[in-house]
């Protein structure tokens, strides 16, 4: 389908051009609506002079801050939870109450506890992403077949070589779902937070944009944005791969 | 000594509603090193639990498994139980080299060891070329063939196998009887076999027990005593062999159906 694959991006630069018509032409406010060519030529300039780059540089530390402790925490208490009925019915009521509480909301809690610094984003990003990927691993380690388990023991594996030699392995593809999920809820919640209470971090570089009219400049901010979220799918594609190689080619063929 | 001692063997399970329901009732018998025997019987008749019971992956109701003249409390370092389900028992995120040497491995075997001895078994069970692949890439017949390689690795006195060709075609059982034949007298590992196919214990083993339906039990002992090696044709045609045969499925049958 030669003429299909371009249809998306053909119809893409006509929107482009009807909007830059449309705002040199003044049919639109251009205040409020700018051209985007004056939006493209700023975003460059922005990221030839640093300023973007270093304010998602600043956003992205928090984020994947927050995001790797909580795989760091919660896939271990996932395979345990999973693994123990005991361990589950000992967390399962906090879990049940905590993760319903819409993550923005914990961000005043936190900036009881944490004021206005790194802290506050950190933990909010880790609560954010804590429960898909700890219901994940859960449902990853409740999957596996008894037969795997019984050729560990038949094998006369210990406990710790069982976990991390066959059941980490085993539910990863799951685990790697629940940190998927949780990949755009990071980028989510580092912006908010850098809104609610920050004086750097590309969720205040937008805001401010805003609040000081720069209009291009929030929009250029958004790209960034849109960009840094497409890259980061694309950089976690290409972990997967890497992490779970005898996955490769097999949705081909199956 | 026998290498394996099977002593007034019962196991009962407690089923939901409460009752219990015997699944093996009363079972004692010998294996001798290097023998290759097998149960034989109808299907639904506690053959798993009973080799899991063995394996120690099930504690028995009553009655003791001692095997090379130690008491069976749990799964025994040498001793390996393989199970029908390759497609489960294998690690589907290591390859062909890496299932195998994970039975080296958990064997305590060093790394670059560990290599030389899986390449060996994978020649051995007929998947040289195959190394790399992962077991999705391969058919039934292979992946079977790995999980046999992987279970040898780990160099067990007593290899236990649970109807590990139930669900492969006939031609690829009939392929795979003589692999595990040619392996079971080149490495002399004791095999202790389950099969509802009568004319596949005979053709294998060197002596039959005959279960009953549940609860099981053994109702005779039968020698298979063909010369070796056997040939799928010419041992299977020999009038002895379907004597044996309908020798077998008599007591089988004769049972009645449930």
């Amino acid at each position: 389908m030669r003429t299909g694959k371009l249809n998306g991006p053909l119809f893409l630069l006509a929107l482009l051009a009807l909007w830059e018509l449309a705002a040199q032409a003044e049919w639109v406010n251009a205040l409020i609506i700018p051209a985007p060519s004056k939006i493209g030529k700023l975003f460059f300039d922005l990221v030839l002079s640093g300023q973007i780059p270093m304010q998602i540089l600043v956003s992205m530390k928090r984020a994947l801050t927050g995001y790797l402790l909580a795989a760091a925490v919660f896939i271990p208490l996932g395979i345990f939870m999973g693994l123990s009925p005991t361990v589950y019915k000992f967390f399962e009521v906090i879990v049940e109450m905590l993760r319903p509480v819409p993550p923005p909301v914990v961000i005043p809690v936190a900036l009881l506890f944490f004021g206005l610094g790194d802290e506050m984003k950190i933990f909010v990003i880790f609560f954010s992403c804590a429960w898909p990927i700890l219901l994940n691993t859960i449902d990853g380690v409740r999957g596996i077949d008894w037969v795997l388990l019984n050729t560990a023991r038949t094998f006369g594996l210990s406990r710790a070589k069982t976990i991390l030699q066959v059941i980490l392995p085993a539910c990863s593809p799951q685990i790697i779902t629940g940190l998927r999920v949780s990949l755009p809820i990071m980028l989510i919640l580092v912006v908010i937070s850098e809104m609610v209470g920050s004086t750097d971090g590309i969720g205040y570089f937008v805001l401010d944009a805003q609040r000081r009219f720069k209009v291009a400049q929030m929009y250029a901010g958004m790209l960034a944005l849109a960009l840094l979220g497409y890259t980061l799918n694309q950089l976690f594609n290409l972990l997967q791969r890497w992490l779970m190689p005898w996955q490769r080619g097999r949705g081909e063929l199956e | 000594m026998s290498i394996l001692e099977v002593h007034a063997l019962s196991k009962s399970y407690r089923q939901a509603g409460g009752d219990t329901t015997l699944a093996i009732g009363n079972i004692t018998c010998q294996v001798e090193a290097g023998e290759f025997v097998s149960f034989v019987g109808p299907s639904g008749c506690g053959k798993t639990t009973l080799l899991m019971t063995i394996a120690g992956l099930l504690a028995p109701s009553s009655g003791r498994v001692i095997v090379n003249g130690k008491e069976v409390s749990g799964p025994p370092a040498n001793l390996v139980l393989l199970f029908q389900e390759y497609n489960k028992s294998l690690f589907a995120w290591r390859s062909v080299l890496g299932n195998v040497r994970f039975g080296v491995e958990a064997r305590g075997a060093a790394a670059p060891a560990a290599d030389a001895k899986a390449r060996k078994l994978i020649a051995l069970v007929g998947l040289k070329g195959f190394e790399s692949h992962y077991p999705w890439e391969l058919s039934g017949g292979m992946q079977q063939r790995v999980a046999i390689a992987r279970a040898l690795a780990y160099e067990p006195e007593v290899l236990l196998m649970d109807e590990p060709f139930g669900s492969l075609d006939a031609l690829t059982r009939l392929e795979l009887e003589d692999t595990l034949l040619r392996l079971w007298a080149e490495l002399k590992t004791t095999i202790l076999f389950i099969t509802h196919d009568i004319e596949e214990a005979i053709y294998l083993s060197d002596r039959i027990w005959v279960l009953s339906r549940r609860p099981s039990q053994i109702v005779q002992e039968i020698r298979s005593d063909f010369p070796r090696p056997r040939h799928q044709v010419t041992t299977r045609a020999e009038a002895r062999f379907m004597a044996l045969r309908n020798d077998i499925y008599r007591q089988i049958g004769n049972q009645g159906t449930p």
